[in-house]
């Protein structure tokens, strides 16, 4: 093909549309070509939208504004975004068949950028696990190796964007569903500040929890994307209110006296000796580089977990009330009366994982357990945040690794849910915290890529750019790229 | 302080969550809940004496708008995503049992 994600990022696609080295159309149907050739094995697409995505490829080659730098380019969306009139169903049964009747926000304002949406990109069923298994329809393959999880809940989005089928894709991350996956990849993952992009037409899960971020190949393109999607929208209540930096204002500029905290709760028991070993000779890497690098403490971090799947479960158990089989989606063939209605459909439309979280998230909130579940997690929910603020009181950054293990085989954790959600011990406080965090690969062991993990202050997300840049133009390892088919 | 949950707790816990569960399913998913139920239970650990929970992290209070009715005129579109339609209307079982 003409093009080839491996070797060109959004401003070489940038530069070769706007000065017509290819049309947007053209390059949309290579990129249609590339997945008909390759995802029969990666599996990272639920649906494609070739007859839209090519009208919209048209569309704007006729106009030929390609001043916006995502002009023309095409991408994958999580298929928990809204997109008018295409079907999206959060990789759910019960939601089979839907097309939203709106956009959500950060669809309209990547149509407005003129961006060429291809399809959705597998997901867990509405974002709940960590290895995109538990979708209804298929299974997505680690780019780098097809007997490994790609990871989740965003697996599909991250393993379309390291196998070069999309320069960019949309994730969404609750508890890790962008940074783990980008880990499993050995791309860039963002989760922006709580409130920096709007959740509008998002498929909620947990509300005090969700946010929309890019996953791409390089620290540049991420920040190029981020600057598309941010900024307020009245649409979403928690959406905040500040201007909108230019997130690529701070690259190149160097590290130098950055200040760097380095917790120790990231290196304890639990995180396999290849990813500590690796990910502290990252460390070392931004030290010899001119930051000031300390050992600090998040004393509560190994509280996140049990405090992070009450709080999750019991608003997902309410944000999941709305489907139901009445408005919208699967309606139990079989149901007779209205209770049947509810309780069939919900009982065929959603998978075992979905099921236990609104089992644990009813059982949280239910009476008798109030105080000792939901409330207590909201208790250790602010100690998780009070150790975050202590260390930024001195500190720039926050580092780390993003997963305490590298990716495992296909099946090797499902029928383990307990074991799945400890592999989020390391993002999820920062969903808990509402802070900016990034993933970005730290090199790799054994041929898979494991993930450095970079958390910033409260809308801060332009220094986390700043240092990711620093150390992906250090060691360039965007330019290693899976074998897949050329 | 463990507090065990049982298979009872469980099933009623499906019924207020309008979701049913064979013997054997209730089962499983009872040994899995009562894992991650003691996995919770760690945060007994804690001493949350006098700390205020947090429930959004938000900095924003609330955004008012006038109340002012938007017309998204969407309600034909809306209505051919309903399973089942009649009249302009979603159409759905007898709520009553013994009705049709």
């Amino acid at each position: 093909m003409a093009f080839n994600y491996f070797d060109t990022n959004l401003d070489d696609l940038h530069e070769a549309l706007q000065s017509g080295k290819v049309t947007a159309e053209q390059l949309t149907k290579d990129t249609f070509a590339n997945i008909a050739a390759t995802d029969a094995d990666l599996q990272a697409f639920i649906r494609l939208h070739e007859e839209e995505a090519l009208a919209q490829a048209r569309d704007i080659d006729e106009k030929g504004d390609f001043s916006n730098p995502l002009a023309g380019i095409p991408m994958a969306m999580k298929d928990n975004i809204a997109t008018n009139g295409l079907e999206t169903t959060g990789a759910s049964h019960i939601l089979e068949g839907f097309k939203p009747v709106y956009d959500a926000a950060v669809t309209t304002k990547l149509n407005e950028a003129g961006a060429v949406v291809v399809g959705k990109a597998n997901m867990d069923e509405f974002a709940m696990g960590g290895s995109t298994e538990t979708s209804y329809y298929k299974k997505t393959k680690n780019a780098w190796d097809y007997t490994k999880v790609p990871g989740g809940s965003s697996g599909g989005s991250a393993a379309a964007v390291a196998a070069g089928q999309v320069p960019y894709a949309l994730g969404s991350d609750t508890g890790g569903s962008i940074r783990q996956p980008a880990a499993f990849n050995g791309i860039v993952g963002m989760k922006p500040t709580y409130g920096r992009v709007s959740r509008f037409g998002l498929f909620a899960m947990a509300s005090s929890l969700d946010q929309i971020g890019p996953l791409t190949r390089t620290v540049k393109d991420n920040a190029l994307v981020m600057n598309a999607i941010a900024g307020f929208d009245k649409r979403d209540s928690t959406s905040a209110e500040l201007e909108v930096p230019d997130f690529t204002a701070k690259l190149g500029e160097s590290i130098k006296g950055m200040k760097i905290a380095v917790p120790e709760e990231y290196f304890q028991e639990g995180i396999a000796t290849e990813v500590a070993t690796q990910v502290k000779a990252a460390i070392a890497q931004l030290e010899a580089m001119g930051a000031q690098v300390d050992q600090v403490s998040l004393p509560h971090t190994q509280y996140g977990v049990a405090a992070y799947y009450v709080l999750m479960a019991s608003e997902a158990s309410s944000n999941l009330q709305r489907y139901d089989g009445i408005r919208y989606g699967f309606r139990s063939p079989e149901a007779k009366s209205l209770e049947e209605v509810y309780k069939d459909t919900r009982t065929d439309g959603f998978g075992d994982e979905v099921k236990r979280r609104i089992m644990l998230g009813t059982y949280s909130l239910s009476a008798g357990a109030y105080d000792a579940f939901f409330k207590k997690a909201a208790q250790v929910r602010t100690l998780i945040i009070d150790d975050f603020n202590k260390v930024f009181e001195n500190y720039d950054l926050i580092v780390g690794p993003t997963t305490p293990t590298q990716p495992y085989g296909i099946g090797e954790e499902i029928d383990d849910p307990k074991a799945m959600y400890l592999g989020d011990v390391l993002t999820i406080p920062v969903n808990l915290a509402g802070l900016p965090g990034l993933s970005i690969n730290a090199g790799f062991n054994g041929g898979m890529p494991i993930g450095l993990q970079m958390i910033g202050k409260p809308f801060d997300e332009a220094t986390i750019y700043q240092a990711a840049y620093a150390f992906e133009q250090e060691n360039r390892f965007f330019e290693q790229h899976p074998a897949v088919a050329d | 302080m463990a507090t065990s949950i049982s298979k009872e707790e469980v099933a009623h816990v499906a019924d207020l969550a309008k979701l049913s569960f064979s013997d054997q399913e209730l089962e499983h998913f009872t040994g899995q809940l009562q894992e991650i139920v003691a996995l919770c239970e760690k945060m007994a650990e804690v001493d949350t004496e006098g700390v205020k929970p947090t429930f959004s992290v938000t900095a924003n209070v609330n955004h008012l708008r006038e109340d002012v009715a938007e017309d998204w005129h969407q309600k034909k579109a809306l209505l051919e995503q309903a399973p089942e339609e009649a009249a302009d209307l979603i159409k759905v079982p007898a709520i009553l049992n013994g009705e049709d």
